[in-house]
């Protein structure tokens, strides 16, 4: 029917007017932007060039060189990154889906889950991250308890995850407490328990609403493993810092950069169109 | 006949504002209570007393004669019996329309999802949603939303129907779609208790119409008694100024 609609319908001289003076307009503006960007650009490359030590950092810093032969050493590397934040992801994802539920929960029996919880949340979420690593890479192995492995990869691992669960604990919390009051009442007045209206009415909703924000921890998690390389991990950091301190040239320092980069940046693009498309979708007044 | 719904001497305050006061109300099997009266004048949190929503300050209350208020009755059991609908629709808006019907079913009373389906497709057949299943509630329009909120109240065959001014958010096209349901389910002979400001409405379904003001019942009796000769000064101020707002069909 709409198809019928449309044929008949033929847009005005006026539409049409209109229509070309937009594209006049667009044209218009991006030229101006691609003018803008260049002069820009240009304006940093010629003061990068023109800098008096621009020789010597270009010659220990962006060694083309020197760069393709640390290649393959930085993406080792950086495997051990991806697994530390995938295998890292999983348990703190567990972990803090736990930790909000006992928080948001108001079962009596729960009641030193919910302080403890809390507790948990507080500790890991206000020490710096590289002080847990020292303390947990350091410390526990220094108890010498029976079948805890010291292997610094496990323990690295383990202090990213106690402290990263206690953030997406919050996150996830935050998601929950968004979800209004009336769609709890709503399905407990069905008859749901309060658990199953947690499981099948108010936790759908609130990961919809966390998954921007979870993306976003994902990433700081992806280069906060970076810091497990102070334990003698050889992750791409490390092994960036090997090379540079073994020839002094700084070029694998931004190897590993880059690298960080190729994963990181479609993650946060991706995130910008997600929350952006999620706005566009609720808001009545459409696109701004 | 039997009483569904036995009120006695209910009372509740929020802070230090008496909203209901030592409320006593029965309403017998296959009738329909109205509520009348002013916003604020405690319709809603009664109904929300009943489905335990709300925890009274005293009183009783009785489902099928049995105290659902003694603290040691199961909440949810007792919510399993009751259906309720609210004035601001509350689907789930990330489950289509069948699913936030077959929730219930499928969880509570533990039925297959085959027959949780069928029945539910039935429901909607019969109230013109059937082509709707499969849209999610923000694809349709208030009235639509009001009805699927209906069936899904229904599908877990409610013993009392609660309705807490159901079209109160509508536009006043779509009042007619969903109070006809209410018709239908009356004549059916469903029991309820319904908060409404739609005094034509109230006249062809209430077996009894209470006046609510301040929290007291102020006046009570047939719709033809309440709405056509109230006895009661709030109650002629009442109608009177509803009926210069136009709302008296």
């Amino acid at each position: 029917m709409s198809e019928m609609k449309k044929s008949a319908w033929s847009p005005s001289s006026r539409e049409l007017e209109r229509q070309r003076l937009r594209r006049k307009i667009s044209k218009r503006q991006a030229t101006i932007a691609a003018l803008s960007s260049i002069l820009v650009l240009s304006i940093i490359t010629v003061i990068l060039i023109t800098s008096p030590g621009w020789e010597s950092v270009k010659t220990t810093f962006f060694d083309i060189d020197y760069g393709k032969e640390v290649f393959p050493t930085v993406v080792r590397g950086i495997w051990v990154n991806l697994q530390l934040t995938v295998i890292g992801g999983f348990f703190i994802g567990l972990i803090a889906l736990g930790l909000a539920l006992m928080r948001t929960t108001k079962s009596p029996a729960l009641t030193p889950f919910r302080f403890l919880a809390t507790a948990y949340v507080d500790i890991f979420r206000g020490a710096p991250l590289i002080l847990i690593i020292l303390l947990v890479g350091f410390g526990v192995p220094a108890l010498r308890l029976q079948g805890i492995s010291s292997n610094v990869i496990f323990l690295g691992t383990v202090a990213v995850v106690l402290t990263y669960s206690a953030y997406v604990a919050e996150v996830i919390r935050s998601g929950i407490m968004s979800i209004h009051r009336s769609q709890i009442a709503a399905a407990r007045s069905l008859g749901l328990t309060s658990a199953q209206a947690m499981r099948y009415v108010v936790l759908p909703q609130a990961f919809r609403r966390v998954v921007p924000p979870l993306l976003n921890d994902l990433v700081s998690l992806l280069k906060d493993t970076g810091l497990v390389s102070i334990l003698g991990v050889t992750d791409a950091v490390r092994a960036a810092q090997i090379n540079a301190s073994r020839t002094f040239n700084y070029t694998p320092y931004v190897v590993a950069s880059i690298l960080f980069l190729i994963i990181t940046i479609p993650v946060t693009r991706y995130t910008d169109r997600a929350i952006r498309s999620r706005m566009t979708s609720q808001s009545q007044e459409g696109e701004i | 006949m039997k009483n569904v719904l036995e009120l006695v001497n209910v009372r509740k305050s929020f802070e230090n504002e008496l909203v209901l006061n030592d409320l006593n109300l029965v309403v017998p099997e296959h009738t329909a209570t109205v509520l009348i009266g002013a916003s604020g004048s405690g319709k809603s949190t009664l109904l929300r007393c009943i489905n335990l929503l709300v925890r009274l300050d005293d009183g009783q209350i009785f489902l099928d004669g049995e105290e659902i208020t003694d603290p040691l009755v199961n909440v949810d059991d007792v919510r399993r019996k009751l259906g309720m609908v609210f004035q601001s629709f509350n689907l789930f808006p990330h489950l289509t329309v069948l699913q936030n019907i077959t929730l219930a079913p499928m969880r509570v009373q533990g039925k297959s999802k085959e027959q949780a389906h069928d029945e539910a497709i039935a429901l909607l057949k019969r109230f013109d949603l059937g082509d709707k299943a499969d849209q999610y509630p923000d694809r349709l329009s208030g009235g639509q939303q009001q009805r699927v909120a209906i069936i899904r109240s229904l599908a877990v065959n409610p013993r009392l129907l609660l309705l807490d001014e159901i079209t109160s958010a509508l536009d006043p096209v779509l009042v007619n779609e969903v109070l006809s349901i209410v018709r239908d389910l009356k004549s059916d002979g469903m029991t309820m208790v319904l908060a409404t400001h739609e005094m034509g409405f109230a006249t062809q379904v209430a077996d009894e119409v209470c006046f609510l003001e301040s929290g007291n019942i102020l006046e009570r009796g047939s719709a033809e008694q309440v709405l056509q000769f109230p006895q009661n000064q709030k109650t002629k101020d009442f109608l009177r100024r509803l009926h210069e707002a136009g709302r008296l069909g």
